[in-house]
């Protein structure tokens, strides 16, 4: 490192004042895009009685993780977390499974339909969630399934809401994995046609083993937004004892909002899992967003 | 984003190359001759199952959105949904007094964040593509955001507006009685207190977005550029933006889409109320609010859906006829 940098200095000596400026500009900026996340944990780790009496903007007498556990416990938040799951894992699975076999089709086999089936699909995922939403719920409540969920009906139950992420996300994976799978040589799936593999075995054990860069990326931005998801379960879900963690949030606010402090920790411990996600699979995230974009 | 093709499968290889058939030219038609019947059944299948779910979900609803515009419902019975016209949107234009301050706070949303994150986010990217030291670090940090669920980011930046507790009025001796200056609360402020918010979000997103691009930019043309005595300014302006135009319609597209698509952070903040209202948060209102008027509803989000489509059909008719050619 030090003889990287010194070589590089010695090359745009000119410039090195500019270089310095440059970092506490940039330090600067990260600074200030943080403090109001540290803001908020700041707030989180102080009692509430304490920031009544002095102000937020005091020198703290004690710090804990008090309101953390308080906010864990007492809104039974561990239920929550299940529920999202319940939901999430399904969903983020079942989209990859179902995109990777449109996009399998779409670059594979030109059926003059591709293209079309292509569009429908990225158009469908660029509509805003509300412009479908109203028949949408009508649907499901006039679904009837007695037995398959709790509500007996496709509104307020995990399946319905696996089921709207499902088709709504499909359209931006299946568009990511054909541009994928176009890259992949054409020899490929033509040698094993020749060998009279079918086509099932293609898709399984040739061309989806070769994706699994895309379906990585995929996976974990996907994971992120379904986790993130507000608006499905606000409106689909209608027993708070339901509601995925983001959504149940809103209710645990509206219950707890005279202690801020509280809600804040609340807040923050439902960002701990895409924060993990974030830290450890940064790369794939943002190779995920960036996956759409850049054939745009 | 790899690019690298993988190197040939064993199977792959064990076959002599398929005469002059070049991969990347459209597929050979002679493909379809080899299928057996069970292979074009599970392709029916593979291809007809996401499809009849997506186009079911999505698709139809969304022309039954179209349909339920031009009627009033119930929602009990189909003998009551009742053809009305144009009646909805008659009063969606002249008598509702939400409708028209919320598709100009839309529009506000959309220019704001064009004008200030987007830009921001870009000279951050062109400063953090110098192979700066800590570039992932700044990038970390601006691009945190982004992961965060809107309804987070909500409860985030309402500890730093609350009127009694938050972070600014205490700063500046606003928090007592009398005093007060409510960021939530007052018409006049609260838009530009959550587009505050937003942006924040938004400028690492665009941040991320405009680095990829970058990224795909020739050095040789930056060289090109300094030695024939260009600035940093100039090389950028006449060398680099025009080549990252790829990028500035992926991020006009995703920007509108974003300021259609506003809603968890208004509704974390204030539910919508005065000042802040949107033609999403008008449609939710319809459904969960108090007056559940299907058809009204409807109308609305018929309006979101045209703007959106006037967006989206130009950009993917670009896209898809640009792959084709490729």
């Amino acid at each position: 490192m030090s003889t990287t940098t010194a070589t590089l200095g010695k090359k745009s000596a000119p410039i090195r004042p500019a270089r310095i400026l440059l970092h506490l500009f940039l330090a600067g900026a990260a600074l200030a895009w943080i403090a109001p996340l540290a803001w908020a944990i700041y707030a989180a780790l102080r009692p509430y009685s304490e920031t009544s009496e002095k102000g937020y903007v005091s020198w703290p007498d004690s710090l804990s993780f008090d309101n953390f556990t308080n906010a864990f416990t007492q809104s039974d938040m561990s239920h929550y977390f299940v529920n999202t799951m319940i939901i999430a894992v399904p969903a983020v699975l079942l989209t990859l499974f179902l995109s990777s076999m449109v996009a399998f089709y779409v670059s594979r086999f030109d059926f003059r339909l591709n293209l079309a089936l292509l569009l429908v699909f990225t158009a469908g995922n660029l509509l805003p969630q509300q412009v479908i939403i109203t028949p949408l719920y009508r649907l499901y409540l006039l679904i009837d399934l007695p037995g398959i969920t709790m509500s007996g009906k496709l509104y307020d139950s995990a399946l319905g809401l696996v089921l709207i992420h499902v088709a709504f996300q499909s359209g931006f994976c299946a568009f990511v994995l054909s541009n994928y799978m176009r890259t992949l040589p054409h020899e490929l799936t033509e040698a094993a046609l020749v060998d009279g593999a079918s086509v099932w075995r293609q898709y399984w054990q040739i061309v989806l083993p070769l994706c699994k860069p895309a379906m990585a990326a995929l996976a974990t931005l996907l994971s992120i937004w379904i986790y993130n998801d507000f608006f499905w379960a606000l409106v689909l879900i209608s027993t708070g004892e339901n509601m995925p963690i983001t959504s149940a949030l809103n209710n645990l606010s509206g219950a707890y909002f005279t202690d801020p402090n509280l809600v804040a920790a609340g807040a923050l411990l439902t960002a701990i899992p895409t924060l993990i996600v974030y830290f450890v699979l940064q790369r794939q995230f943002v190779s995920g967003l960036t996956l759409g974009a850049n054939k745009g | 984003m790899t690019t690298n093709t993988p190197t040939k499968s064993p199977e792959a290889a064990a076959v002599p190359p398929s005469g002059a058939a070049p991969a990347g030219t459209n597929k050979p038609s002679g493909h379809r001759r080899l299928l057996t019947r069970r292979d074009r059944i599970t392709l029916g299948f593979m291809a007809g199952l996401p499809t009849l779910l997506h186009i079911a979900l999505v698709w139809v609803t969304a022309l039954a959105s179209v349909a339920l515009a031009f009627t009033t419902w119930d929602g009990i019975g189909f003998d009551s949904i009742k053809w009305v016209g144009l009646d909805n949107f008659k009063q969606l234009f002249n008598d509702n007094p939400q409708f028209w301050p919320a598709v100009e706070h839309n529009v506000i949303w959309f220019v704001v964040l064009i004008v200030i994150p987007t830009p921001l986010g870009l000279f951050l990217a062109v400063q953090l593509d110098k192979k700066i030291r800590f570039s992932r670090v700044y990038q970390t940090a601006f691009f945190l955001p982004v992961v965060l669920s809107m309804a987070v980011i909500g409860f985030v930046w309402q500890l730093i507006y609350n009127p009694d507790t938050g972070l600014i009025n205490s700063l500046i001796g606003a928090n007592e009685p009398g005093k007060y200056i409510d960021w939530i609360g007052d018409p006049d402020l609260n838009l530009w207190a959550i587009l505050v918010a937003a942006s924040w979000r938004h400028t690492g997103y665009m941040m991320i977005l405009y680095l990829a691009g970058l990224k795909g930019v020739d050095p040789s043309l930056r060289e090109a550029s300094a030695l024939d005595g260009a600035n940093e300014w100039q090389t950028f302006k006449n060398v680099i933006f025009p080549t990252l135009r790829p990028t500035n319609t992926v991020v006009l597209v995703v920007t509108i889409i974003e300021a259609l698509r506003a809603f968890d952070l208004v509704f974390v903040f204030n539910k919508g109320a005065q000042g802040t209202e949107l033609l999403s948060i008008l449609v939710t209102n319809n459904i969960i609010g108090e007056s559940s008027r299907i058809g009204y509803g409807s109308a609305i989000a018929v309006v979101l859906l045209l703007i959106s489509l006037v967006v989206i059909i130009p950009y993917l008719v670009a896209t898809f006829r640009k792959e084709r050619r490729a």
